[in-house]
């Protein structure tokens, strides 16, 4: 049988069903995810969190969206009216209009032709993500700035200058995947990702270390939450917000979380890719492949709904590490100061993002020039070379504190003072004089 | 389809602009410029010049217009009592200069008839087919006009150390 990318008035319903089931799903994944925080923060502190409504707090999500719902709505007397409804929105919408360029499964076969998961498969792919992360920072300028409240205000403004840095840094971090993938469709990158044997995260094991920490940086999440550093902004750029609209912000953090961690699986660990070749599938001059033979002819693709279903729990399996990291990390890292927050990115994301480029874009020339096939040896070479690079990017920015920490302490004389047996055993002063 | 699109992209385009000059706040102005650069990067993409459409958001609305806002919320221009922008005389002028642009345009086009504009989309389409969407801009990009590029290149560096000389002067 031939296999036919869907059309016509199929198309459209394939569309329109996809679009509601991805939203909706990422919706409630946000939902879960704040439960989710509030329950790995418990186990981390040692406490139960949320636990009351539903089995296991499982309907937590449901009783705070109702809650916020139901609180009144205020408005700072000398906010700007327009601009203070105007800011929740902001956040919002980029953050969950990202999600329309990842792809979440493999392609589902169906009588009237093969859907592919991913609601638009955008020629510039990764460019689209960017493009709508670099419009979030509108939201979070505009709401610090229309509160009118000084703490707002700074807050906003450290959001921002933060945003704009690191996203110099997520750029650049990405180049080293372009460079290997020779495209910037996501689709694609899934595909040579499936064609190399091997996850990006090998061979760029330097470009997933910076893309993650500038992720970090990006979404505003410790330890570089400096736009809501309680213990100096209050809450930063939302402290005069209540209600839905607070909620609003909160729903566009965490879909900024869920998209940056569907992003982060599908960049660095293979999307919907599970290990082996059985799943591979990629529309190439209009036939869905599963690979090439030894000759170059194309091998086609068998799409089948068991594996649709069993890429797309990979996929939610990688998308849901990424998440619990995020939280995991929250719990578990002090916040940097503002200033360090800067230094890291323009003083050493940046440089070590370049001179990883230099030294990707040389070794890809290299391997191509002596003619080494593109497949498994392929990134078992880059992923030597990466993993040079990054135990050294690891080693120079550690200083010695966590790797040889542990050695160091060993060798060190540690002088344990004790008490002298006379003084201790000495009568102390009497009491009660 | 793509032509409803067009006008309700061109509307929105031209309808922010109009909102830049008119737009009581900076704010709002700003805002209101930004809404064009979005509907002008929905044009590019009707034209299928994607990765132009990403360009002129990343850069555009992301960056600079980013720093435009920081400007003026650090300067905190524009209250909602009185106008900063000056009218009268600038906007009858302006309105003027705009005008005379705009009719020399559309003369032009006119003249050229809309083949020349199809035309163009046809060739980008086989650009991306060969190259895929940034291929297709790179390729000439970094070989025909690669010493035009590489000298703007150098113009940018130049006024971003000038700036740097100009902020760093003890006043």
């Amino acid at each position: 049988m031939e296999l036919q990318p869907i059309s016509g008035g199929w198309a459209l319903i394939a569309m329109a069903l996809k679009n509601l089931t991805i939203f909706t799903m990422v919706i409630i994944v946000v939902a879960y995810a704040t439960l989710a925080e509030r329950r790995v923060s418990a186990f981390i502190q040692d406490r139960r969190g949320p636990n009351r409504v539903g089995p296991f707090g499982l309907l937590q999500p449901i009783a705070d969206g109702i809650k916020n719902i139901l609180k009144e709505e205020t408005l700072p007397a000398t906010a700007s009216r327009f601009f203070f409804v105007l800011a929740p929105i902001l956040v919002l919408i980029p953050s969950l209009v990202t999600f329309a360029v990842i792809p979440i499964a493999a392609p589902l076969p169906t009588p009237v032709g093969v859907v592919d998961m991913i609601i638009a498969d955008v020629p510039i792919g990764i460019l689209y993500v960017l493009a709508f992360s670099s419009l979030a920072v509108y939201g979070v300028v505009l709401g610090g700035w229309a509160s009118n409240n000084k703490y707002a205000f700074l807050g906003g403004l450290r959001a921002s200058a933060q945003m704009v840095s690191y996203e110099v840094a997520l750029g650049l971090s990405l180049i080293a995947v372009l460079m290997l993938t020779g495209n910037v469709t996501l689709t694609e990158m899934v595909w040579q990702q499936q064609q190399l044997g091997m996850w990006y995260a090998f061979p760029l094991s330097l470009a997933f270390i910076l893309f993650v920490i500038s992720a970090f940086a990006e979404t505003n999440r410790l330890p570089f939450d400096m736009a809501e550093a309680e213990s100096e902004l209050v809450t930063g750029y939302h402290t005069e917000y209540s209600a839905m609209k607070f909620s609003a912000f909160m729903i566009g953090e965490f879909g900024h979380m869920v998209t940056a961690s569907a992003l982060m699986a599908t960049i660095f660990l293979g999307g919907w890719d599970l290990p082996g070749t059985w799943d591979n599938a990629f529309w190439y001059q209009g036939q869905l492949i599963g690979g090439f033979a030894a000759d170059g002819s194309v091998i086609l693709a068998q799409p089948a709904v068991w594996k649709t279903l069993l890429t797309f729990m990979g996929f939610a399996g990688k998308t849901g590490f990424f998440l619990l990291l995020f939280i995991w990390i929250r719990w578990t890292l002090p916040r940097f100061r503002y200033d360090q927050v800067m230094a890291l990115g323009w003083k050493v994301l940046l440089p070590t993002a370049l001179a990883y480029i230099m030294l990707i874009g040389g070794s890809i020339l290299v391997l191509d020039e002596i003619g080494v096939r593109w497949g498994f040896g392929y990134g078992l070479a880059l992923t030597a070379i990466s993993g040079v690079s990054t135990f050294a990017f690891v080693f120079f920015m550690d200083r010695g504190r966590t790797i040889t920490g542990a050695a160091a302490q060993r060798s060190q004389k540690v002088e344990i003072k004790t008490i002298p047996q006379a003084l201790a055993g000495a009568d102390p002063a009497p009491a009660g004089d | 389809m793509v032509t409803i699109l067009f006008y309700l992209f061109a509307g929105l385009a031209i309808g922010g602009a109009i909102g830049v000059v008119m737009a009581k706040s900076p704010v709002g102005s700003l805002l209101f410029m930004v809404t064009t650069l979005a509907a002008m990067a929905a044009t590019f993409v009707l034209l299928e010049a994607h990765f132009l459409a990403a360009i002129q958001i990343i850069v555009y609305a992301g960056a600079i217009m980013v720093l435009f806002l920081f400007v003026i919320m650090l300067l905190n221009l524009g209250h909602d009592y009185q106008r900063d922008l000056k009218g009268g005389a600038f906007a009858v002028l302006s309105f003027a200069i705009v005008g005379a642009i705009s009719g020399l345009l559309a003369q032009r086009l006119g003249a050229a008839g809309s083949s020349d504009i199809t035309a163009g989309g046809v060739a980008i389409d086989a650009a991306i087919a060969e190259h895929g969407a940034i291929g297709a801009i790179a390729q000439p990009l970094y070989t025909t006009y690669v010493v035009p590029f590489e000298i703007t290149g150098i113009l940018l560096l130049v006024a971003i150390v000038g700036a740097l000389v100009l902020a760093k002067k003890e006043v």
